[in-house]
């Protein structure tokens, strides 16, 4: 089959390789009908996360069809059309029977990886390093899904799979990075970062009661499709973001700040080269300020919620603002089981359609010229599809 | 088997440790090994006694003895030498339990796992299952070479003794026989090689229910002897003994909560892709 391998450091390519096959009893194989990039694709692309090995298969955005199933998989039957969350769950551990799927006990098999550098190990990731398990991804023709009895969730045929195809990160992920922002009803959130992510953390907002959103970027169109989504916006290249953040909350501060940028933050301020000098000189892995803004520009009491990733080690977080404004940190990667019913549920009533944040609609042999295109976001390009077969 | 032809004792490994199983008045109050330590004092001792067994010669007699001290030492927590030499393991432990992987790394434990004390292991890992099953899936010891990757078989010989057969480096392998020493249902098992087998080495498991599900805690002990069967003892351990028991344990919990053992092998990769071509 075909697969997008990641080789090295801002090359990947198109590779004929094996066809998955089912290894444990509770695997299904996959074939692929839509598999997108995410943002934090290009953290691998970039080189940021460790334990990548070349010829790994990427891709954890991924839906199609059950085509084989293990003798441990009772609830599917090929020809069922599926999607995939992110993060590979157990379904028994005292993790995932507490909905902390993305914390899973079990399915990393290189734990020790992790543990090494985390202390414990998160869940395994569909294509997303050896540290996180080493799994090939899904920007392939087929992909071999485990604990298939509990992580690929059905969907109606009456949704196109640009409507569903983002259940399996994004959408979730921006959902939850709403959700931990503790919102009641009237409340103002400040979004870094209007990539696919901002995008659904702005919508997710409205969706859980938000009042106000203000959205944070730099890049005209992904403002653009802030303000489509409801949201006022600032240009972190022009606007001065805390100053014109507390004139537009009375002084006061937004309630809540999602950093949906994560650790290659791009800046214009001396912190950025400050960052992105340590960075290249390996003091430190990760840039990061969008999250030192989010947290000055909290409001006391307030919640920082933060989806954008994190993978090693950040400098000067300014926690003394943390702690003396009494914030709180919320942030993990998504618990993509646990958000997938309900959210389902919102797109089949029209309260959202995910598909407006799709910008390039590609084969998958346009993988390698898809990923510069969308990491230097040129061609107006938000969201890749990719269409396997 | 091929090992345990040719093996050779350091003579001077076995003066170094006390023969014979002593008397002890009151054990608890002269615990002198540390905890890991002690779970390798019973391998070890494991480890040997098999050596010993295997060669009916005087050094095989000598093995033997050494296999047993170092087995007493791990089930009682004393040790002789220890105690005549003034050394105390045991103190500023405490912490370590069900800590083993934080105790494992320090200095003191590779000062500790190498020369002539032995190997002690002690990890700990919570189950989400009941204690009930739990146990005895450990119980049965043909279930452990599912997860224990060292292992290549046990079979239950007769009420209490086991057949284990390991592997070794380069196709070869090591026996020995063991039996159980001590078993409370849903509390604890322990195991020790037989006198006079291959290879002198026990554990022991303990089970405790707590709040995340059940909490096993267990002890591992050998004694690498010289030669070439402490080559392939050692070769068995790997560099981290604790190491590979922890991921033994993690498969061991993998196996009773999902049924499986979570692999990425056999799977595509751009690398089996080249080497097809």
């Amino acid at each position: 089959m075909k697969a997008v391998c990641w080789e090295r450091t801002h090359h990947v390519a198109v590779e004929d390789v094996p066809d998955p096959s089912i290894l444990n009893p509770r695997d299904a194989i996959v074939r692929i009908t839509s598999t997108a990039i995410c943002g934090s694709d290009l953290h691998l692309y970039d080189g940021f996360i460790p334990t990548m090995q070349a010829g790994d298969i990427l891709g954890h955005e991924f839906m199609g069809e059950v085509v084989e199933v293990g003798t441990g998989v009772s609830n599917l039957q090929k020809g069922d059309r599926v999607i995939v969350p992110f993060p590979i769950a157990c379904g028994r551990c005292f993790f995932c029977t507490h909905d902390l799927w993305s914390c899973c006990d079990n399915s990393n098999p290189n734990a020790a990886l992790a543990e090494k550098l985390y202390g414990f190990s998160g869940a395994g990731l569909f294509g997303y390093s050896h540290m996180m398990g080493g799994y090939a991804g899904g920007q392939a023709q087929y992909a071999r899904v485990p604990y298939a009895d509990v992580g690929p969730f059905k969907v109606p045929a009456t949704l196109t799979d640009e409507q569903v195809l983002f259940l399996t990160d994004i959408f979730p992920t921006g959902y939850m990075a709403a959700e931990n922002c503790d919102l009641t009803g009237g409340e103002t959130i400040a979004v870094w970062g209007c990539g696919p992510v901002g995008q659904f953390a702005i919508r997710s907002a409205f969706l859980l009661g938000a009042k106000r959103v203000i959205a944070i970027d730099t890049v005209p169109e992904r403002l653009q499709m802030a303000v489509d989504g409801g949201a006022e916006t600032l240009d972190s290249l022009h606007d001065d973001v805390f100053e014109r953040l507390k004139d537009l909350t009375g002084g006061l501060g937004p309630d809540a700040c999602i950093d949906a940028v994560g650790m290659e933050a791009h800046g214009a301020k001396a912190d950025y080269w400050y960052d992105k000098a340590k960075t290249m000189t390996f003091m430190a892995t990760d840039r990061a300020s969008a999250l030192r803004q989010a947290i000055n520009s909290c409001r006391k009491g307030g919640v920082v919620s933060v989806p954008g990733v994190y993978g090693g080690f950040v400098d000067k977080v300014p926690l003394g603002a943390a702690f003396n404004k009494g914030l709180k940190l919320r942030m993990g990667q998504t618990h993509v089981h646990k958000y997938l019913p309900r959210l389902l549920q919102h797109i089949e009533k029209g309260d959202i359609d995910p598909s407006f944040v799709v910008t390039h609609t590609v084969s998958l042999d346009s993988a390698p010229e898809m990923y510069r295109t969308f990491r230097d976001k040129k061609d107006g390009c938000i969201k890749v599809v990719m269409k396997p077969h | 088997m091929a090992v345990a032809t040719e093996q050779r004792i350091d003579p001077t490994l076995v003066r170094s440790q006390p023969f014979g199983w002593h008397e002890s008045e009151d054990i608890n109050s002269q615990v002198n090994v540390g905890r890991i330590e002690r779970w390798m004092s019973l391998i070890a001792g494991g480890v040997l006694a098999a050596y010993a067994i295997k060669r009916r010669t005087a050094g095989g007699g000598m093995a033997a003895l050494a296999a047993g001290e170092l087995m007493y030492r791990g089930a009682t927590g004393h040790c002789h030498l220890y105690q005549a030499l003034g050394v105390n393991h045991a103190e500023g432990h405490a912490f370590e339990r069900g800590t083993g992987v934080i105790a494992d790394r320090g200095s003191d434990t590779r000062r500790r796992l190498g020369g002539r004390r032995g190997i002690h292991v002690e990890e700990s890992v919570t189950v989400n299952r009941p204690i009930a099953e739990v146990y005895r899936f450990w119980r049965d010891f043909e279930n452990l070479p599912r997860f224990m990757r060292h292992l290549e078989s046990v079979a239950i010989r007769e009420e209490g003794v086991s057949h284990w057969a390991a592997k070794g480096p380069a196709g070869t392998r090591v026996e020995w026989d063991a039996r159980i020493i001590n078993d409370v249902e849903n509390k604890v098992i322990g195991w020790q090689s037989l006198d006079g087998s291959t290879v002198a080495t026990a554990g022991s498991v303990n089970f405790a229910e707590t709040s995340h599900g059940t909490a096993v805690r267990v002890h591992l002990q050998y004694n690498p002897p010289a030669g070439k069967l402490g080559s392939t003892i050692a070769w068995l351990l790997g560099e981290e003994p604790g190491l590979q028991i922890r991921e033994d344990l993690r498969r061991f919990k993998a196996l009773l909560e999902t049924g499986e053992i979570p692999t990425t092998e056999g799977q595509p990769s751009g690398r089996t892709a080249r080497t097809r071509r």
